[in-house]
């Protein structure tokens, strides 16, 4: 369960989110609001990346404030760019790297790469360079690279944006089939459509909430056609 | 394209990744104490006969000696204008040594490996307040990160051609721009994988 009391967060000056009190229990809950109406800061603070300006948010009991690194060992998170969140040079190293960081064995670290690279298609990938990876295989191994960890709660910041249909798809099969609580920040309302919850964010604030038809209606509507 | 790791089963490869990055160091430092433009030159050889020993392809091979090709180029023309022609050939024939020896070793070495050599070797300055564990880190990203720039730099080159300029040092700044979104996301994606400031092993 993810909870935010009173949250509100402040660029400088700016104001980007304003007063949300939400409880997220749903497993599948996606958000979706124009540019700039503060998804992605809404995301950042449900992992402690952020802290908010005012108010709590709260992961199983856990304040992210107070707690912040036991939040992010909980909460995984998913970046729109699969090149900033690779960090090491090869497949096999990058799954094994959240890991070897969590003080693992290196028997243990071995199997559940095995077991990844097996279970994500990517084991013909092992010591393929990460940078020479499509699009498509990068993001794959970002997301393999969290779920390695067996995070309870995975967030995802735009993850479709920069992918082609197919591999679109493949990201919301894989989506779709996670036991984990995910919460989705994307612009892709087709990835949204079966979702149990969405929010539409508007200046930082949650003008719709509920089953995905209506609030993707609401958004919609926000946005008529030229 | 930056070298990687060729997977080969040779001599060269089976040579623990601590004693290359030593041989590396005092290669590199005795190279400064050199002044004999044949000594220099048989160092060459050697390390073009431990290409062939590592069965690199030779093309791999050229790719890595033409990205610093313009620097030496540069270099062995302003050498040779101020100081004498063969003060260039000897700077250059350092360069040249030290890129092909570097690029061999991360060739012919897993990260991984590399990346425990540095760790092992560091391990006794822990006491003096170095972390290894954490200039582990580093080289990794290194390795990861220069294509990426390098990417980004390609990037910034071609939508200025797309708009009509061809060179110009101006592409510095929307490159430093980038590069810095990079580390900030970088940053931001460290610690969403767990790797806190305060954190002991790192």
């Amino acid at each position: 369960m993810i909870e935010l009391d009173g949250v509100s967060h402040w660029y400088g000056q700016r104001q980007v989110l304003a007063d949300l009190t939400l409880s997220l229990g749903e497993r599948r809950v996606g958000v979706v609001g124009s540019n700039g109406s503060g998804k992605s800061t809404f995301a950042r603070l449900l992992n402690g990346l952020l802290v908010p300006g005012e108010g709590q948010v709260r992961v199983d009991g856990l304040d992210t404030r107070k707690q912040g690194k036991a939040v992010r060992r909980k909460v995984g998170f998913v970046f729109q760019d699969p090149d900033v969140q690779i960090v090491m040079p090869t497949v096999g190293e990058d799954l094994a790297f959240g890991l070897k960081h969590r003080g693992q064995d290196k028997a243990e670290i071995a199997r559940r790469v095995d077991a990844a690279l097996a279970q994500y298609g990517l084991a013909e990938l092992r010591e393929h360079p990460a940078h020479l990876l499509s699009g498509g295989q990068k993001q794959l191994l970002a997301i393999a690279a969290v779920l390695i960890t067996e995070p309870t709660h995975v967030i995802f910041d735009e993850p479709t944006t920069l992918l082609d249909l197919g591999n679109r798809r493949r990201i919301a099969r894989l989506i779709r089939d996670m036991d984990q609580q995910v919460v989705v920040v994307s612009h892709d309302l087709d990835l949204l459509a079966d979702f149990d919850r969405v929010l539409v964010f508007d200046r930082g604030r949650v003008v719709a909430d509920g089953k995905p038809d209506g609030c993707i209606a609401t958004y919609q509507a926000m946005h008529p056609p030229l | 394209m930056l070298s990687l790791h060729h997977e080969a089963r040779t001599p060269v490869h089976a040579v623990p990744a601590g004693l290359k990055l030593l041989v590396l160091f005092v290669v590199g430092t005795g190279s400064f104490f050199v002044r004999s433009i044949p000594v220099l030159g048989g160092a060459l050889v050697a390390v073009a006969g431990c290409y062939a020993l590592a069965r690199i392809p030779w093309r791999m091979a050229v790719r890595q000696w033409l990205v610093v090709l313009p620097f030496v180029a540069v270099i062995f023309v302003v050498q040779g204008l101020l100081v004498d022609w063969g003060s260039a050939v000897l700077v250059a024939e350092r360069i040249v040594v030290l890129v092909a020896l570097a690029a061999l070793v991360t060739l012919t070495t897993r990260t991984a490996a590399m990346v425990a050599a540095v760790e092992r070797l560091l391990g006794p300055l822990r006491r003096l307040g170095v972390r290894p564990e954490r200039v582990g880190l580093v080289v990794a990203m290194t390795i990861r990160f220069v294509p990426v720039l390098k990417e980004q730099a390609d990037q910034v080159r071609a939508a200025q051609r797309a708009r009509g300029v061809e060179y110009s040092a101006r592409f510095l700044t929307p490159l430093l721009v980038k590069t810095l979104r990079l580390a900030d996301g970088l940053g931001e994606a460290l610690e969403a994988r767990g790797v806190d400031e305060d954190d002991s092993r790192l």
